[in-house]
């Protein structure tokens, strides 16, 4: 397997050959925040949040593959400021209320905020209408914490292999959605396996009957389950 | 089919001309303005008069002069055998007899007629390599395409040409990509054609959805197998079996004449399986695109046409390697595979003569706004502005001037009317930022508002915003709002610092082209208008109002 040298922020790192430049960074403990990146789900490059400046360009690093000689910065002044918009976009998107939130405390979107120094918003909020979809019998949907990212659709089509969830309408109006639009409890492709709300990094997707701060997203499961599929082994 | 076939059909074609030719535009704009019932006026008249073998009636695509639609053109043979054109505009159903009447006699116009002169400078100022067949061929009948030389430079491709020598003379002719970036034609299309042989596509982007943009539209619904040929050129230069026209769901003729060009494309077997006697094969299917602006995207494009979600991703890899369903596709504009039979029947030399150094060729508009001639326009690259807008266009109507001209619809800019000496170029229109874009050319006058201007942009881009990435889906919707707030004068100082804080991430970090250039309305009015952003702000005392005091929930 082919080695490729590259420097992160000045630091000389190797990197497999395929590997991206989010994961190289990642093993060499240069970290990058991400919001709609998870391990073994394909990367969409979506959220942006990602973005490095390699040779002078803007480039996702969950997509873009290590090469060479190539002269990647993760933290200039530029990117913070970048993330931190984007950061601040999301919250002023929909209403995410942290104190009323499943998710207080155990919530990417929050730790980011914490991260990059979200202290205030310089936009407006958009207060949209956003329903609260409770017609599953285990899990609950809030629109009100959706980042969009689409963890949940990716999870369901790539590691369930249902493709319960998928996005409908554009722009401001997106909304993820239960096979045609239809209420989640009503979805007959829904295994029910959860692992939806195991991949969401926010309060969006939860268990029913969780109170502020109770819904922990079982990442580690999940990764276990993915490292099991792509290993062909099950940890005991 | 063979190539005497095609002489001989042109031969029976030019045989059946009558003495008399009576053309009416039976493109979009003159159809909504009534060129249906004229042509049934029309066929009723030559009737009652018995001149059925004399007059012939032929429906015919865009005469480019769009205010003056419904548009006539009168052809009518001298005793020396000189064909005069006579063109009448604003012709109601009613004057039809006038129309017929006038012909038979030899009269060159009835009074009550309104005569626009085909010398006018609306058309001598132009430049027709794309165009030259609009508005006389007839869109539904193969035969008239024939007969104009159709299909000629695709056998000659097939016979006398390889694919790599058809790279060479596109290449070598300069061709651009007309859909706005301007990449060039042949770099693209040798791309494609050196991935390794297999499965290939050509695809035909007739997404054209910039506000103010028909250049497609009147090329599709004028000329189609221009386009189709152009395609089959391509298909055969790259290697590729099968190709797509993506063409908006909004453009209902585009389509219906689309479909029966390709139909009876296949009946003369000019598309289909072993094309003029060759191996070649290239089918040619439609696809309807459901109204997003995104799928104009080449990349959200290629998802739509595989039945996906019309949403972008990151390139690379770009369609020439990795395409429809992962296989090499070349992806060209309407108007850019237009250009291509031109280029093989006079030569890469003829066209690269046309233009300037860096942009070769001609380049169709669409002038729209406060204008006095409105219509498609054809100019060589390198025309100032000036010349289509006011020598063309005839500049602003009575009692107004022109203010700035906005090219490129929402991913392009507004140029101020002091600097129209800019040649039309790839590189002069991106350095004032603005883009060369599809080609739509919205006039303005000073009664136009620049900030609202902006705001209808930003409007259009957050309507059409995917929604897969941050900072278009949401820094649109900001952008419109602090931009709304500036126009009604409710804005601070701070809020421009925001705006434009706001057109650095969007133009920077989006993921596509749409977010990617959705700051360019903005960014142009502010460079050139600022003044004008300026003037609305209010001093505030206190909080600003667009912030949410300090609370990090």
């Amino acid at each position: 397997m082919a080695v490729k040298t590259l420097s992160v922020d000045g630091q000389l790192i190797s990197a497999r050959e395929g590997q991206t430049l989010l994961e190289a960074a990642r093993e060499a403990g240069i970290s990058i925040p991400t919001l709609c990146h998870l391990d073994g789900l394909n990367a969409v490059g979506a959220c942006r949040l990602c973005l490095v400046e390699a040779n002078g360009r803007l480039l996702p690093s969950c997509l873009t593959p290590v090469a060479e000689e190539m002269d990647v910065q993760t933290q200039t002044d530029r990117l913070q400021r970048y993330r931190k918009q984007i950061v601040e976009l999301l919250f002023a998107e929909r209403n995410h209320v942290c104190s009323v939130c499943v998710a207080n405390g155990n919530c990417e979107l929050q730790s980011l905020a914490m991260r990059l120094g979200v202290d205030h918003l310089r936009y407006e909020p958009q207060e949209p209408e956003c329903e609260v979809d409770l017609s599953h019998e285990r899990y609950g949907l809030d629109h009100n914490r959706c980042v969009l990212c689409t963890r949940c659709v990716r999870v369901c089509d790539e590691i369930e292999g249902a493709h319960t969830w998928d996005v409908a309408g554009r722009g401001t109006h997106c909304r993820v959605i239960t096979d045609l639009h239809q209420p989640w409890g009503d979805a007959s492709t829904c295994t029910s396996c959860g692992k939806c709300v195991m991949a969401c990094p926010t309060g969006a997707l939860f268990h029913r009957g969780s109170s502020v701060s109770e819904n922990v997203h079982d990442r580690e499961t999940l990764h276990a389950l993915i490292l099991a599929r792509e290993e062909k082994q099950w940890l005991v | 089919m063979e190539l005497e076939d095609l002489i001989a059909l042109t031969e029976a074609e030019s045989s059946q001309h009558a003495e008399i030719e009576i053309r009416v535009c039976t493109a979009a704009g003159c159809l909504s303005s009534g060129s249906r019932s004229l042509i049934s006026a029309l066929e009723h008249a030559v009737e009652d008069r018995g001149l059925g073998d004399r007059v012939g009636l032929r429906e015919v695509g865009c005469m480019r002069l769009c205010c003056e639609g419904p548009l006539v053109s009168v052809n009518t043979s001298t005793s020396d055998g000189t064909r005069v054109p006579t063109l009448y505009g604003k012709v109601d159903a009613a004057q039809a007899p006038d129309i017929v009447t006038s012909v038979e006699q030899g009269r060159k116009s009835a009074e009550a007629l309104h005569s626009i002169d085909p010398n006018g400078p609306f058309f001598a100022h132009q430049k027709s390599v794309v165009l030259e067949h609009c508005g006389i061929v007839e869109p539904e009948r193969i035969e008239s395409s024939i007969a104009l030389g159709a299909y000629r430079s695709l056998h000659r491709a097939l016979h006398d040409l390889s694919p790599a020598e058809v790279v060479e003379q596109v290449t070598r002719s300069g061709l651009r990509g007309r859909g706005g970036a301007g990449y060039p034609t042949g770099l693209k299309w040798a791309t494609v054609a050196k991935m390794p042989p297999g499965q290939k596509y050509v695809v035909c982007n007739a997404d054209e959805g910039d506000p103010g943009a028909f250049m497609d539209r009147s090329i599709l619904e004028s000329d189609p197998h221009r386009v189709l040929e152009g395609m089959a050129i391509a298909a055969h230069a790259i290697g590729a079996n099968q190709g797509y026209i993506y063409v908006r769901g909004e453009y209902p003729i585009a389509i219906s004449r689309l479909d029966t060009a390709i139909r009876q494309a296949k009946r003369f077997g000019l598309l289909g399986s072993g094309i003029f006697d060759s191996t070649f094969n290239f089918r040619v299917d439609l696809r309807i695109g459901a109204g997003a602006f995104v799928c104009g995207e080449e990349t959200a494009l290629i998802h739509s046409i595989e039945g996906l979600r019309g949403t972008p991703h990151p390139r690379p890899p770009y369609p020439a390697e990795s395409g429809l369903w992962g296989h090499p596709t070349l992806i060209n504009n309407v108007e850019t595979y237009a250009n291509i039979p031109v280029i093989l029947r006079e030569g890469a030399d003829w066209f690269a003569q046309i233009g300037t150094e860096q942009s070769k060729g001609t380049k169709v508009f669409a002038l729209a706004g406060k204008i006095r001639r409105s219509g498609l326009v054809e100019v060589p690259m390198g025309v100032p502005l000036r010349e289509i807008v006011e020598r063309i266009g005839g500049g602003s109507p009575e009692g107004s001037s022109v203010k700035a001209v906005q090219t490129g619809g929402p991913s392009g800019g507004c140029i101020p009317a002091e600097l129209l000496d800019t040649p039309v170029e790839y590189e002069s229109l991106k350095a004032l930022g603005s883009i060369m874009g599809s080609g739509g050319m919205v006039v303005m006058d000073q009664d136009d508002d620049m900030v609202g201007v902006a705001r209808y942009f930003m409007n259009f881009c957050m309507d059409e915003s995917c929604g897969k990435c941050v900072p278009c889906r949401a820094g649109t919707v900001q952008m419109h709002r602090l931009l709304d707030r500036i126009e009604r004068g409710e804005a601070s100082h701070d809020d421009l610092v925001t705006l434009e804080d706001l057109c650095d991430l969007v133009q920077h970090a989006s993921l596509c082209g749409l977010g990617q250039s959705a700051p360019n309305p903005v960014l142009s009015t502010l460079r050139f208008f600022r003044h004008e952003y300026e003037s609305r702000l209010i001093e505030f005392s206190g909080p600003p109002s667009s912030a949410v005091s300090s609370d990090p929930r």
